[in-house]
C-alpha cells in the first residue's frame, strides 16, 4: 500500500522559473521515453538513437491540442546524468506554458521530483563519488521531509476536507468490495456493477471541478500576472515605478532568481501582483523603440489582467487601437493618462469603439487618479474571487498530478465496468485512485482498509 | 513433593519438531522428505492435526494458501480432500483472483488421516513428549529437553506450540490453566524462552459451543449443501474421487433474545469483566463482543457444521463464547433451531503466549537463537492454514539449514504465504493474524487456480515434488503456453457463422478480423467457445488448462498491470540491506524510523519501505547511506 517511489520516472523543470528564452523540462526513468513520446508529436521518440535532439510538437493527448514547439533531446542509460532514461524538453521560455507541459507529463505518468531527486538517482545509479554524496544527504535531509511537510502544510483545509471525505466516500465501496470477497457467505449487500460505477462517476466529477479550480488556484498562489501595456512613452514606466515604491514591493524570493527574472511582485490593496516583462517596460521606455506592440503581444499571453496605458494627450493611434483589440477578451483596466495635458482622448470615444469597461482617467506623473487604479485592481480580484473562493483549492503540480491520475485510475474503473469484467478486478483501479488521493493528502496508512473492514462489519471466522 | 527429573541423552536427529499442529505436522514431513532425519514431539499423539475450533478448512485467501502448500509439496490439501464430507467453490460470480474452495472436514478422520501419513513418512519419527527447554549454545540451538528427562540433539530445531504456550482457559468466572480442548499445557517452555531473551505477548481467541445434532430443529434453519461440480484442494486428487454423498451446513440467526440475554449478563463476560487480558482478533469476535460493539444489528448470522461422519457433535459457528455456561445454554436455547438443543462441550476463551514475530527473519528463523525456527499461532496468526503455511516454510529451512543451504523464502509477488510471512516479520501484529485477499497487493497474480504454476518448480527444486508429479506439470505448463500462443496467432474472420455467435452473445458484429486472444476478453464468451469457432485441433480435454488460458488471455490487461507494480517491487527488494547496520549512525533518519528500523532489521529497502513509521524521506537517506558505504569499500 505504502508508495515507494525509488526508480519510478520523475519530471521536473530544470531551469529557472522565469520568462527565459527557453526553458528545459527534464524527464529520467525506466519510463521516460515512452511518457514523453505520448505528448509528443514528430519523430517516435522510443526508435530514435540514444543523445540526438528532435524538433516537434508537444500536444495534449486527450485534447489534441498544440501546447508548444519544442527539440526534445533523448538520452538513454547508461551515459547519462543519472544513468537513467533522460528526455529534455526544451520549450519556449514562460512559466505558463512549461508549467502546463509539466503537469501533461505528470498525467501521463510520471511523478513530480523531490529536490534534489536528479542528484539522488545520479548517486544511487553510481554516477557520482562519495564526496558528492555527502551533499546529496545533506539536500535529503534538509529538503524531502520539509518540502513534503511544506506540500502538505500548504494544503488548502478545504481541500483536504474534500479529499478526506472523497476517499471516505470510495472507502466505503472498497471495503464492501472486500467483504463480499472475504465473507462471502455472509448475508452483506453485494457491491454491484451499477453501484461502483455511480460512484465512480461521481468521484470523477468531483476531481474534475477541483481540477477547473486549480488555474485560479495558481493566481492565489503565484499572484495575479499581470502585464503593463501600451505604445512607447505612454507613462507605462513610471506607474511602474509607483507601483514598485519600495514601501510596497515583495523581494522576489523564487529559488535560483537572477538578473534574468522579468518578473517583480507587488501588493496592492493586498492583492498580489506579478508583473510581467517589467524589463521590457524599462527598456522600450527608455529607448523609445517602435516595438511596443510586438512586446506587449508576448506579455498577453501569460497574463490574468492587463493595465492599457493610453496617452490621452495623443489621438488614438493604430497601435493603440490594435491593443484594445487584442485585449478585448481579457480582463484589463484602461488607464486615460496625462490628464494633466489636453485631452484628445474621451472615456466617450472609446465607448464608440466597443471598450466596455470605464477607462480611469489619470495623471500617473502627478499621483492623479491612481488610487482608482489601485481600488479597480482590488475590485476586480476580491470581486472576481469572492464568489468562487469555495472552488479555488488546488494550486500545485504535485496535486493537480495526482489528481489527474486519480482520474486516469478511474477512466479505467468505467472502462472496466463497460467491459463487463468482474468487480473484484475493477477494485483494482478504484483502489489506485484512493492511493493517488491519499497521497495528496498524506493520508496513506498501512492496513488503513483492514482496519476499516473490522470496524465497520461484524464478521466471524 | 517433585523429585528432580534425571535427564538422558536421547537420539541425534537433524530437525527436531516441537509441536504436531497444522503446523508442525507439515514442518516435520517437509523436513523428512527433503532428506534429513526427523523428529516430531507432540503433547499428546491423539492431538496430531487436531481441529480445536471450526471443522472447515480452505474459503478466501485460505484455501489458496492450502493449495499453494499442495504445490510445494505439502500435506494439508491432500489430507483434507481424503477427509472432507463437504466441499463449495465460494465466489463463483466474482473474478478469477478471489474464487475459493472450502471443504468442512470429518475432524477425526482429518487428525487419524495426518498421523497415518506421518508415521509411514520414512525419515520421520512421531513420538509424544512435553518440550520443557531448549539447548542453546552460543546463541545456537542445538535441541530440546522433554519434561520425561530426554535430550535430544539436532541441527535445527522448530517450535510450533500453537495455544499451548502458558495457555489458560476461560469460561464465566472459571479460569484454569489448559491448552486447546483441555489438553496439557506447555509452562516451562514459554518461561525458557523468555529467559533466551524472545519478547512474547499474550494473545486471545475462543471457540463456539458444540451441540448434539439429534436435538437440532433443523425445519427452522436454512441448508447449505456442497457443490456438484467437482473441485479439490491438492493438484493431484483426480476428479473421479469427488465425493458424491455429501454432509450439509445449516444455517440460523440469533435474534433480539438471544441479545437481550447477553447484554443481561455482560458482567459476567469475561471480555467486559476484565478477567481476559489477551487481544483478541477483530475479524473473529465472540458473539458477545459483536452483539455489544454492533449494537444497531438486529441479528447475526450462525451456521450449525457437524464435525463429521461418525459424531454428532455440531460445531456452532460465529456463537464464539467464553460467558458462563449457565448463559451459554440460554443463548443457545434462545437461536431457532436450538430450542432443544443439547450442548455437548461449552465454548471457551483461551489465552496463550506468542512470541512477536518480529524477531523472525523471512525464513522463520529466530534472530534471538540461530537454527531455531518458529511457526504457526505461536508465531501471532489464526486458522489452520495460516499455520500449515508457515510450517511448510520453516520446515524447508530448518532442513536446508541442517545442510547449510542457504534459506528458502517467497515473495509478496509469489505466494499468499510470502504475504503473510513478510507482514509478520515487518509489521509484526496486534491481534491474531488472519490471511485476508485484501492483505495481498498482487492477489490476481496469487490465484488459487494458479498455485502450480506459481511453486511448483520450486517444491521440485526442494525435493518435495515427485519427479512424476513434476513431469506431468510440465505437460500442463507447456500445453498452457502452446494454446494461449496458438490463440493469439489465429485471426478469426468476420464470416456468417461468426457475426452469428456475436449476435447470440449480444457482442457487437466485427467489422475486421480479430485475433482470437482479443474475442475472448469480450463479456461472456468462454475459451471453450472459441476453440470451437477456431477449430480445436492442439487441444487435449484438460480442463484445467483450458481454464487457465482463458483467465490469463480474459484478464490480461489486469494480470499486465500487476505484473508491471510486481517488476517495481523487485527492483527494491534486490537492493540487499547489510547485516550489520548501525541506523543510530546514520544522520537524518526520524526518531521513530530510527527506532522501528533497529527493531525490525529489515533484509531489503523493500521491506524497510513497509514499516509504518519509515517514510520515504528515511527511505532515501537510508539507500544513500548504504550506497555510500558501499563506495567506501571499493575505493
Amino acid at each position: 500500500m505504502l508508495s515507494v517511489t525509488e526508480y519510478d520516472t520523475i519530471a521536473a523543470i530544470s531551469t529557472p522559473p522565469g520568462e527565459g528564452a527557453i526553458s528545459i523540462v527534464r524527464l529520467s526513468g525506466e519510463d521516460a521515453i515512452k511518457i514523453a513520446n505520448q505528448v509528443f508529436r514528430g519523430k517516435n521518440l522510443t526508435k530514435v538513437a540514444s543523445h540526438t535532439i528532435h524538433y516537434g510538437h508537444i500536444i495534449d493527448p486527450t485534447t489534441k491540442q498544440e501546447l508548444d514547439e519544442v527539440m526534445a533531446s533523448v538520452m538513454r542509460t547508461p551515459k547519462t546524468f543519472t544513468r537513467e532514461d533522460i528526455v529534455e524538453i526544451n520549450c519556449h521560455g514562460g512559466i505558463v506554458p512549461t508549467n502546463k507541459i509539466l503537469q501533461l507529463l505528470l498525467a501521463n505518468g510520471a511523478r513530480l521530483a523531490e529536490p534534489g531527486e536528479f542528484t539522488k538517482r545520479a548517486f544511487l545509479n553510481g554516477r557520482i563519488d562519495l564526496t558528492q554524496a555527502e551533499s546529496v544527504m545533506d539536500l535529503i535531509r534538509a529538503k524531502t521531509d520539509r518540502s513534503m511537510q511544506v506540500a502538505l502544510n500548504q494544503l488548502d483545509g478545504n481541500l483536504q476536507h474534500l479529499i478526506h471525505h472523497l476517499r471516505q466516500d470510495i472507502s466505503d465501496v472498497l471495503v464492501q468490495v472486500e467483504v463480499n470477497i472475504d465473507y462471502p457467505e455472509y448475508d452483506e449487500d453485494e457491491v454491484t456493477a451499477k453501484l461502483l460505477m455511480e460512484k465512480a462517476i461521481e468521484v470523477k466529477a468531483r476531481i474534475q471541478q477541483l481540477l477547473a479550480t486549480a488555474q485560479q488556484g495558481k493566481i492565489l498562489r503565484d499572484g495575479l500576472a499581470t502585464a503593463i501595456i501600451g505604445r512607447p512613452n505612454v507613462g507605462k514606466s513610471s506607474l511602474l515605478n509607483y507601483l514598485l515604491q519600495e514601501d510596497k514591493a515583495i523581494v522576489t524570493d523564487v529559488a535560483g532568481t537572477t538578473r534574468d527574472v522579468l518578473e517583480e511582485y507587488v501588493n496592492v490593496q493586498g492583492v498580489p501582483l506579478k508583473l510581467i516583462d517589467t524589463a521590457g517596460i524599462h527598456e522600450t521606455d527608455d529607448k523609445v523603440e517602435k516595438i511596443g506592440v510586438e512586446r506587449s503581444k508576448k506579455a498577453l499571453s501569460g497574463a490574468d489582467l492587463i493595465i492599457l496605458v493610453l496617452d490621452a494627450s495623443e489621438p488614438l493611434t493604430a497601435e493603440d487601437r490594435e491593443l484594445l483589440e487584442m485585449t478585448r477578451e481579457q480582463k484589463r483596466i484602461i488607464i486615460l493618462n496625462k490628464s494633466d495635458l489636453p485631452q484628445k482622448i474621451s472615456p466617450e470615444q472609446l465607448a464608440r469603439l466597443g471598450v466596455t469597461e470605464d477607462p480611469i482617467v489619470a495623471s500617473v506623473k502627478d499621483n492623479q487618479g491612481i488610487a482608482a487604479v489601485e481600488q479597480e485592481i482590488k475590485t476586480l480580484f476580491f470581486g472576481g474571487i469572492e464568489n468562487r473562493q469555495q472552488d479555488v483549492l488546488v494550486s500545485n503540480n504535485r496535486q493537480i498530478g495526482l489528481l489527474e491520475q486519480a482520474e486516469v485510475a478511474l477512466d479505467s474503473v468505467i472502462s472496466g465496468l463497460n467491459a463487463n469484467m468482474p468487480i473484484d478486478l475493477v477494485q483494482i483501479d478504484m483502489t489506485t485512485c484512493w492511493e493517488k488521493l491519499g497521497e495528496i493528502t498524506g493520508e496513506n496508512a498501512p492496513d488503513e482498509l483492514i482496519t476499516q473492514l473490522f470496524s465497520q462489519f461484524c464478521l466471524g471466522k | 513433593m517433585d523429585l528432580k527429573v534425571k535427564q538422558y541423552d536421547s537420539h541425534e536427529y537433524d530437525v527436531i519438531v516441537v509441536g504436531a499442529g497444522h503446523a508442525g505436522c507439515e514442518a516435520a514431513l517437509a523436513a523428512a522428505r527433503m532428506g534429513q532425519k526427523t523428529l516430531l514431539l507432540t503433547i499428546n499423539l491423539d492431538m496430531v492435526a487436531f481441529m480445536p475450533c471450526n471443522p472447515s478448512v480452505g474459503g478466501p485467501a485460505k484455501g489458496i494458501v492450502v493449495r499453494e502448500v499442495d504445490a510445494l509439496g505439502g500435506q494439508m490439501g491432500k489430507n483434507i480432500d481424503a477427509t472432507y464430507i463437504q466441499m463449495r467453490m465460494l465466489n463463483t460470480s466474482k473474478g478469477p483472483a478471489v474464487r475459493a474452495l472450502r471443504a468442512q472436514a470429518d475432524k477425526n478422520d482429518y487428525h487419524l488421516t495426518m498421523k497415518d501419513a506421518i508415521e509411514n513418512e520414512p525419515m520421520l519419527t512421531l513420538r509424544q513428549g512435553l518440550v520443557n527447554e531448549l539447548i542453546v549454545e552460543d546463541g545456537v540451538c542445538q535441541g530440546v529437553i522433554t519434561a520425561t528427562g530426554a535430550r535430544y540433539l539436532a541441527k535445527s530445531v522448530v517450535l510450533t506450540a500453537g495455544t499451548s504456550s502458558r495457555g489458560k482457559i476461560i469460561i464465566g468466572e472459571l479460569t484454569y490453566s489448559s491448552g486447546p480442548n483441555n489438553s496439557l499445557p506447555s509452562i516451562k517452555l514459554s518461561e525458557n524462552l523468555e529467559t533466551l531473551g524472545f519478547k512474547l505477548r499474550r494473545f486471545k481467541t475462543g471457540t463456539p459451543p458444540r451441540v448434539d445434532g439429534n436435538t437440532i430443529d433443523y425445519d427452522k434453519t436454512q441448508e447449505q449443501p456442497g457443490d456438484q461440480t467437482p473441485n479439490h484442494f491438492s493438484y493431484e486428487t483426480p476428479d473421479t474421487a469427488y465425493l458424491k454423498d455429501q454432509l450439509s451446513c445449516w444455517m440460523t440467526y440469533t435474534n433480539e433474545t438471544t441479545h437481550q440475554i447477553i447484554r443481561d449478563n455482560l458482567d459476567r463476560a469475561p471480555m467486559f469483566s476484565g478477567i481476559i487480558e489477551g487481544v483478541g482478533p477483530r475479524y473473529c469476535p465472540s458473539i458477545e463482543d459483536k452483539v455489544v460493539r454492533f449494537a444497531d444489528k438486529p441479528r447475526h448470522q450462525l451456521f450449525l457444521e457437524p464435525e463429521g461422519r461418525k459424531t454428532e457433535e455440531y460445531y456452532v459457528g460465529d456463537f464464539s463464547t467464553s460467558m458462563p455456561e449457565e448463559i451459554q445454554l440460554k443463548m443457545l436455547h434462545s437461536v431457532e433451531g436450538l430450542e432443544h438443543a443439547e450442548l455437548m462441550r461449552p465454548g471457551y476463551a483461551i489465552e496463550y503466549d506468542i512470541i512477536e514475530p518480529w524477531q523472525l527473519t523471512h525464513s522463520l528463523e529466530t534472530k534471538v537463537v540461530k537454527n531455531l525456527f518458529t511457526a504457526g499461532q505461536m508465531n501471532g496468526t489464526s486458522g489452520y492454514e495460516e499455520a500449515a503455511g508457515q510450517g511448510i516454510i520453516a520446515g524447508i529451512n530448518a532442513a536446508l539449514r541442517a545442510d547449510d543451504q542457504p534459506a528458502f523464502t517467497l515473495g509478496r509477488n509469489e505466494a499468499y504465504i510470502g504475504v503473510m510471512i513478510d507482514d509478520l516479520v515487518t509489521k509484526g501484529t496486534n491481534e491474531p493474524y488472519r490471511l485476508l485477499t485484501s492483505r495481498a497487493e498482487y492477489r490476481l497474480i496469487l490465484r488459487h487456480d494458479n498455485a502450480d504454476l506459481r511453486l511448483t518448480e520450486k517444491g521440485h527444486q526442494l525435493g518435495l515434488i515427485s519427479e512424476d508429479r513434476y513431469q506431468k506439470f510440465l505437460v500442463k505448463k507447456q500445453a498452457v503456453e502452446a494454446e494461449t500462443k496458438r490463440l493469439t496467432e489465429i485471426r478469426i474472420k468476420p464470416t456468417p457463422k461468426v457475426q452469428d455467435f456475436m449476435v447470440a452473445h449480444h457482442s457487437a458484429p466485427l467489422k475486421d478480423g480479430i485475433l482470437a486472444s482479443d474475442l475472448i476478453k469480450r463479456p461472456g464468451i468462454s475459451y471453450d467457445e472459441i476453440a470451437e469457432l477456431v477449430g480445436d485441433e492442439s487441444l487435449e480435454a484438460d480442463r484445467y488448462v483450458k481454464e487457465q488460458v482463458e483467465i490469463q488471455l480474459k484478464y490480461a490487461g489486469y494480470i499486465d498491470k500487476e505484473k508491471n507494480k510486481v517488476a517495481h517491487l523487485k527492483r527494491l527488494e534486490a537492493k540487499k540491506i547489510p547485516d550489520r547496520i548501525d541506523y543510530s549512525a546514520i544522520n537524518g533518519l526520524a526518531t521513530e524510523a530510527r527506532q522501528k528500523l533497529t527493531k525490525i532489521q529489515p533484509e531489503t529497502i523493500a521491506q524497510a519501505s513497509r514499516i509504518s513509521g519509515v517514510n520515504p524521506a528515511d527511505i532515501a537517506i537510508l539507500s544513500v547511506y548504504i550506497e555510500q558505504g558501499r563506495i567506501a569499500k571499493i575505493s
